[in-house]
């Protein structure tokens, strides 16, 4: 009897124990999830205050100057600000599709940011289907921006809801088949794989010089899919107000103007994984990481920083050629979507199998 | 620490340290990203958009020009606002939210400037409209003279005590009424002309009351903006 109690008690401090586990294995579960959207929101402000920067710079202004040094605060005083502002809503719109509408378009960017390796496997989700869980997840992102729109009862906001749709949807398609040559190239969908595939032979490696066709349709279409300035169609300033956002004040447009800027930073990391080996010092026959194999920390520090530094170069491509091209019209848009684009990367990803099968 | 010793005027602040740092923390954010909306009529207009370009650059101080007054916190109202264009600046002016801030720019909107004595058309004063924060005068102020009025309002922001603005109106932001008209049967009755003119008068009333039934849940709050 003694015996049998004594069973069940350690059998109970068992699962006390066993419990206690699980509870630190969920809170482990937050702590690397909250470190990387701590990174991404500050990676978020710097591009902010880059983007005035820059853009000033190109036009020969000085850009920012009196909040903080250099004017780097900047970002952070428009977010608070637009915290502490009033949150209107629209008379007759409707209110459940008004509310939702940004949070969906944030929620779906900042999920993809889950597949992305910053470094030798400092990854969230090493995915089998990385790869396509970006380009699903992302999809979801213009029902979003059309509830806004629709939501927000303005003619103006629907047009530029519509054409946020109308746009993802038709870039969306040769981006997914450049994607799949480059997955077809590497055997995998998984971004650990893809950048591995890229590491053998330093930056003549790269997928850059395998796929230069789809690299460049890859760009044009993730430009396009971030609404920036060559394609900024449903937000433009002379046509329609702000498109989907003229509407919303305070801290909801405080969201689209996060996820523009997130969706931008997303699709150069994801250039940066898919064509320029992403985590990998690309200079052939000095590999530094392996010199500083034994020393784990200093590499995945080594390996962040190169991301960063490339992601950082395609970032500046982009607010560069913002500063530098007109706004294409919609059908000049569309008809370079469907006509140009899709075809060619519809003949990059033919030339890339076939390559694939004969060599195989 | 005694609470006499501190002097009247502190007293209406908040004793708290914490309160204190968040008040002055909304102040700086707000008097650092001062978003102007893009608005302006005349000549005046012309010195406010060559701020935007890249020899006076209010980028400096954080000014980013908003085209939707939902997301401006700083109307300039830049030029001569006429009787017609007085209603469009009302509205644009209540359809910002609300830590707003306006600079009345030009000689035309202080005091009509020189409409002021024999115009027909011309509102004197944009204060008799909306409330001004600072006064630039100038017929039109040069750019730098926006900018100093700019620094004006930057300070007038960082003293704000938070509790002190008007909290924003919830509900009716413009002042609406439902209007007192009521539909009075023509005078004309007579027999000779009725089914000819008008339709039968057991029609039109029907079509009256559903006519208001449908329109007084709306205009009573919900016209607005």
């Amino acid at each position: 009897m003694i015996i049998y109690a004594t069973a069940v008690q350690t059998i109970n401090s068992f699962v006390k124990l066993e419990s206690l586990k699980e509870v630190y294995g969920l809170i482990w579960i937050f702590v690397p999830i909250f470190f990387l959207v701590l990174g991404i929101i500050t990676g978020v402000l710097v591009i902010v205050w880059l983007e005035r920067e820059i853009s000033a710079g190109i036009q020969q202004r000085i850009g920012p100057e009196y909040a903080g040094p250099l004017g780097i605060l900047q970002a952070l005083a428009d977010g608070i600000k637009l915290l502490f502002k009033e949150n209107l809503r629209p008379s007759r719109g409707n209110t459940p599709l008004f509310s939702i509408g940004p949070s969906i378009a944030v929620i779906s960017i900042l999920l993809s940011y889950s597949v992305i390796p910053f470094s030798n496997h400092l990854i969230l989700a090493d995915l089998n289907i990385g790869l396509f869980l970006w380009i699903a997840i992302s999809s979801i992102a213009p029902i979003g921006l059309l509830m806004s729109g629709y939501g927000s009862n303005n003619k103006y906001s629907f047009l530029g809801g519509l054409r946020a749709a109308a746009q993802s949807i038709s870039y969306e398609i040769p981006l997914t088949l450049c994607v799949l040559s480059i997955s077809l190239l590497s055997n995998s969908l998984s971004t650990v794989d893809i950048v591995e595939a890229q590491s053998k032979y330093g930056f003549w490696g790269w997928n850059l010089w395998r796929q230069p066709i789809g690299f460049i349709i890859f760009l044009i279409s993730s430009l396009a899919e971030c609404e920036r300035l060559p394609f900024d169609l449903p937000e433009a300033e002379e046509e329609l107000i702000a498109g989907y956002q003229t509407e919303y004040s305070g801290i909801k447009f405080g969201l689209f103007y996060v996820a523009s800027y997130l969706n931008l930073l997303i699709s150069s990391l994801f250039v940066t994984v898919l064509y320029l080996g992403g985590w990998n010092f690309s200079i052939p026959y000095i590999s530094i990481l392996e010199l500083f194999q034994r020393d784990q920390i200093f590499g995945t520090t080594i390996g962040i920083f190169i991301t960063l530094a490339k992601t950082y170069l395609f970032l500046f491509i982009s607010i560069a050629t913002r500063w530098t091209l007109p706004r294409l019209r919609m059908d000049q848009l569309l008809n370079l979507g469907w006509k140009f684009l899709l075809p060619i990367s519809l003949g990059n990803l033919l030339l890339t199998t076939s390559f694939q099968l004969f060599s195989l | 620490m005694n609470s006499i010793k501190f002097p009247v005027l502190d007293r209406t602040t908040t004793n708290s340290v914490i309160s204190t740092t968040l008040n002055d923390l909304s102040n700086w954010t707000r008097l650092s990203s001062l978003w102007p909306l893009l608005y302006g009529t005349s000549c005046c207009f012309i010195e406010f958009a060559s701020l935007i370009g890249s020899r006076f650059d209010f980028d400096r101080y954080g000014l980013v020009p908003r085209s939707s007054p939902r997301q401006a916190d700083l109307i300039l109202t830049a030029g001569t606002v006429t009787m017609k264009m007085a209603p469009s600046l009302v509205r644009l002016y209540e359809q910002m939210p609300e830590p707003k801030y306006v600079i009345a720019m030009g000689a035309c909107t202080i005091t009509g400037g020189m409409f002021s004595t024999d115009s027909y058309s011309t509102v004197r004063g944009v204060d008799k409209l909306i409330p001004v924060d600072v006064y630039l005068p100038g017929c039109p102020p040069k750019p730098e003279a926006v900018i100093d009025a700019i620094t004006k309002l930057r300070k007038k922001i960082a003293r704000e005590i938070y509790k002190d603005r008007i909290k924003p109106q919830q509900g009716n932001r413009c002042f609406t009424t439902n209007h007192k008209f009521f539909i009075v049967r023509s005078p004309h009755t007579g027999n000779y002309d009725q089914e000819l003119l008008y339709p039968p008068s057991s029609t039109s009333e029907i079509s009256t009351e559903t006519f208001f039934k449908y329109k007084s849940p709306v205009s009573s709050h919900e016209l607005v903006n």
